[in-house]
């Protein structure tokens, strides 16, 4: 969702730069005419080549935007629409033709009971890993900050380091910890004679689904409101201080609010992570009864596409989850954009 | 089948396609080209070793022919499936592809797979009738080569089976009466469990029950899932479910081998390829199994179903399909290959003839304690059940797993997820637009 603002953001600098390049070139070139009329045509297809460049040298980018990213887009737009059907027994050559579809696999895919609630799955998952991570992200990027912490260049590597760790691998060794007939974690509570709970199941599993987008995501955010606290002028400090301000109150009332930004940042990128949660319980799946085939929504366009084999309903669903998350995430920016505004009027 | 494990490894680390642009080798050959050669072949196999063989028949038959075969390891089960019909749309599929018997009614309807009848007339006594129908999907046409199968049997731990003092059951009663009596004796083991991860065990147990999946009349297809056979057999699991007389977790999970290795579990309802998988699984419990033949519906009967197996197909774009047919042949009933298959692909062969040969004589390592191995495994393929395959059976395991996993885990009726299975199935081959009964 970043790398779609960047190229709008370079189209509207773009204009603006070749007009102030060639504008000194026509008045030069005006200022002959009078005298010289020989060179007219000359002049022209130099501008119209002054005029051009900037196309030239926006080229690469707009072939590479076309060919890997609107290209694609539009390709899946079109199998959307498509459908294969078939007559008969459907065995042999000619039994199969695609066809238009119109909107039905949108349609479908809107009315799918499963796809809703995968889509619910994940938002009772989101609830639990958003809060949760950005909030121990804050509070460590807080404490790595506070100037009587110790080794903050190990702990800030170590907290860090499980984002560095795939997935994937992340999830089995996650998984290897809940199963109760491998893990130490259950042994040791087995041994004290503690209740063992079965995290693999109902509430549960959101936990442990959790905990592992947590142990994994958690250093990442952390290290982006690290970097936005440590670009905060030690003068702000100082005054308060001479306020008479605690750690706290300087940590509530001064880093908090001007990290405020990179807080809605690292929010915004959970959420859209969030709803594209798929190698966690793709992961877990084998290990219980308990995670479907279509626990989350993008989990369903695999199970279509290279299951099912069925890529025309697997382009529509993914077109509906692209569009419901450039709603969510653009709708929450525009939000707190304006909030943040109305702040600053006031 | 017996690389379920590795095919979900597989499955997670291979999630580009690799060979779709390699593979345009031989793309201005004709029937001339064939009968000069010399040709070159691909073909797209997962199982271990197989480019040994291949090694083989290039050092010796193809050298004659000058036919030369590559073997390419790409994905395995469902994921293949998938990546040869990708392929075949961009009229880029291998020669040669190996394909699970299941799938090849999808592979056939997507128009992949070449009718190889006329190539393949004198490899058809090779096999037994069961298993090459599933060939030919019930028509005039051939459109694969049996590789190996996987009739299914009964696995037990012979020394703990004493201890408790069990008997082999015979009958699936006799089955539950046995898990029973073990729950009683020590309510910490489990005969085995019902699990939901691998459709093809389910499957099997429903064909020696006497189902029938898919059948057709006329121009339609007929889906029997929720048939009395198959309602038998959910009714029999989900009824020891249930009364907790049997676990309900799911197989190849770490969980499961330790139960295995441990002796928390002491039997395993499997196929004839279960001392590879037990001899990862359960290491510690080498030579304590024992084989036995599957428990019957009837006292008396001899029957069994299969799960797994695989046939060798050629393909619709392979240019040279004359030599592609010949391979395959060669590859599934020349003895001096099916030795070598066994060997090193660990494959339990097909060709009736193969599974009595010399490379059959020694029981598997694992088994050393039954040097009868696999005279009993070749005595009880005999009762093979056949199967009935469709063109969704992706459709029907994929809901297979979802419906019984939440049975499994919430103890509930079994019946109403074969229900749930069956209208899945039904409801997707009508959406598709196939010709459906009911």
């Amino acid at each position: 969702m970043a790398a779609d603002q960047s190229p709008a953001r370079g189209s509207v600098r773009a204009p603006g730069a070749p007009d102030s390049m060639t504008a000194p070139e026509t008045t030069v070139a005006e200022t002959a005419s009078p005298k010289a009329p020989a060179p007219r045509p000359g002049r022209s297809r130099a501008s119209r080549r002054v005029r051009n460049a900037p196309y030239a040298f926006l080229l690469p980018a707009i072939t590479l935007f076309a060919l890997f990213f609107a290209l694609p887009i539009g390709y899946a737009l079109y199998l959307s629409l498509r459908k294969v059907e078939v007559k008969g027994l459907g065995l042999g050559s000619g039994a199969r033709t695609e066809v238009w579809a119109g909107l039905s696999n949108y349609t479908d895919a809107l009315s799918d009971s499963e796809l809703l609630s995968s889509a619910l799955r994940v938002l009772g998952y989101g609830a639990i890993v958003v809060p949760c991570m950005l909030g121990l992200a804050l509070l460590l990027a807080l404490m790595l900050d506070a100037e009587r912490t110790r080794l903050s260049g190990f702990s800030r590597l170590a907290i860090f380091l499980p984002y560095a760790v795939p997935g994937v691998i992340a999830a089995l060794m996650w998984g290897f910890l809940y199963l109760p007939d491998v893990s130490p974690f259950f042994y040791l509570l087995d041994k004290w004679g503690l209740p063992q709970p079965n995290l693999l199941d109902g509430g549960p599993l959101y936990i442990a689904l959790a905990n592992i987008a947590l142990w994994g995501g958690t250093g990442f955010n952390m290290i982006v409101i690290y970097t936005s606290l440590r670009s905060i002028p030690a003068e702000i400090y100082e005054a308060a201080r001479l306020d008479g301000a605690s750690q706290l109150q300087i940590a509530l009332r001064i880093k908090i609010p001007i990290v405020a930004p990179s807080l809605v940042l690292t929010f915004f990128f959970s959420i859209i992570a969030t709803l594209q949660v798929f190698s966690e319980p793709t992961t877990l799946k084998p290990l219980t009864n308990s995670l479907s085939t279509t626990w989350s929504p993008l989990m369903k366009v695999y199970q279509d596409a290279f299951v099912k084999n069925d890529i025309y309903s697997a382009a529509a669903t993914s077109v509906v989850i692209a569009a419901i998350t450039l709603v969510l995430s653009f709708g929450f920016l525009k939000t707190v954009g304006s909030r943040s505004n109305q702040g600053e009027s006031q | 089948m017996h690389f379920t494990t590795r095919r979900r490894l597989v499955a997670t680390s291979l999630t580009i396609a690799l060979g779709a642009t390699t593979l345009a080798a031989c793309g201005s050959g004709s029937d001339k080209a064939e009968a000069e050669g010399p040709v070159s072949l691909t073909y797209w196999a997962w199982a271990p070793g197989m480019d040994k063989v291949a090694d083989l028949w290039n050092a010796t038959e193809g050298k004659k022919d000058r036919i030369t075969v590559t073997v390419k390891k790409q994905a395995s089960g469902d994921d293949l499936v998938t990546k040869i019909i990708t392929a075949a749309k961009a009229k880029q599929a291998p020669d040669l592809v190996q394909a699970e018997y299941q799938a090849l009614p999808t592979l056939v309807s997507n128009d992949v797979l070449a009718d190889i009848a006329a190539e393949t007339k004198d490899a058809k006594s090779a096999f037994a009738p069961g298993v090459w129908q599933q060939t030919t999907l019930g028509t005039d046409a051939v459109y694969a080569i049996p590789q190996d199968s996987g009739p299914m049997m009964f696995y037990y731990r012979q020394d703990l089976f004493k201890k408790y003092k069990l008997t082999v059951p015979t009958t699936w009663d006799e089955f539950a009466a046995t898990a029973r009596a073990l729950k009683k004796a020590d309510p910490a083991k489990a005969l085995t469990t019902f699990s939901s991860n691998d459709s093809g065990l389910f499957a099997g147990l429903a064909q020696q029950a006497g189902a029938q999946w898919w059948t057709t009349e006329g121009e339609k297809w007929k889906v029997g899932i929720d048939d009395a056979a198959t309602t038998k057999v959910a009714d029999f699991w989900g009824s020891l479910v249930k009364d907790g007389s049997i676990d309900n977790q799911p197989m190849y999970t770490p969980a499961w081998n330790k139960a295995l290795n441990t002796g928390k579990q002491l039997a395993w309802v499997s196929a004839v390829w279960a001392p590879g998988t037990l001899t990862t699984a359960a290491p510690d419990t080498k030579g304590k199994w024992a084989m036995a033949p599957l428990p019957q519906w009837n006292k008396g009967e001899q029957k069994t179903g299969s799960w797994g197996g695989s046939s060798t197909a050629v393909t619709n774009d392979s240019p040279h399909k004359k030599a592609a047919a010949k391979f395959a042949a060669w590859l599934n009933t020349d003895s001096e290959a099916l030795t070598a298959l066994v060997k090193e692909s660990g494959i339990y062969p097909a060709a009736t003839a193969a599974q009595t040969s010399g490379a059959m004589s020694t029981a598997p390592e694992f088994f050393s304690n039954q040097p009868d191995f696999y005279t009993t495994a070749a005595e009880i393929a005999k009762g093979t059940a056949p199967s009935a395959w469709g063109p969704n059976v992706n459709v029907a395991y994929t809901t297979f797993r979802d419906s019984f996993s939440q049975a499994a885990k919430d103890k509930s009726d079994f019946g109403a997820a074969l229900t749930d299975m069956q209208q899945a199935t039904v409801a997707d081959l009508k959406k598709q637009g196939f010709g459906v009964i009911g």
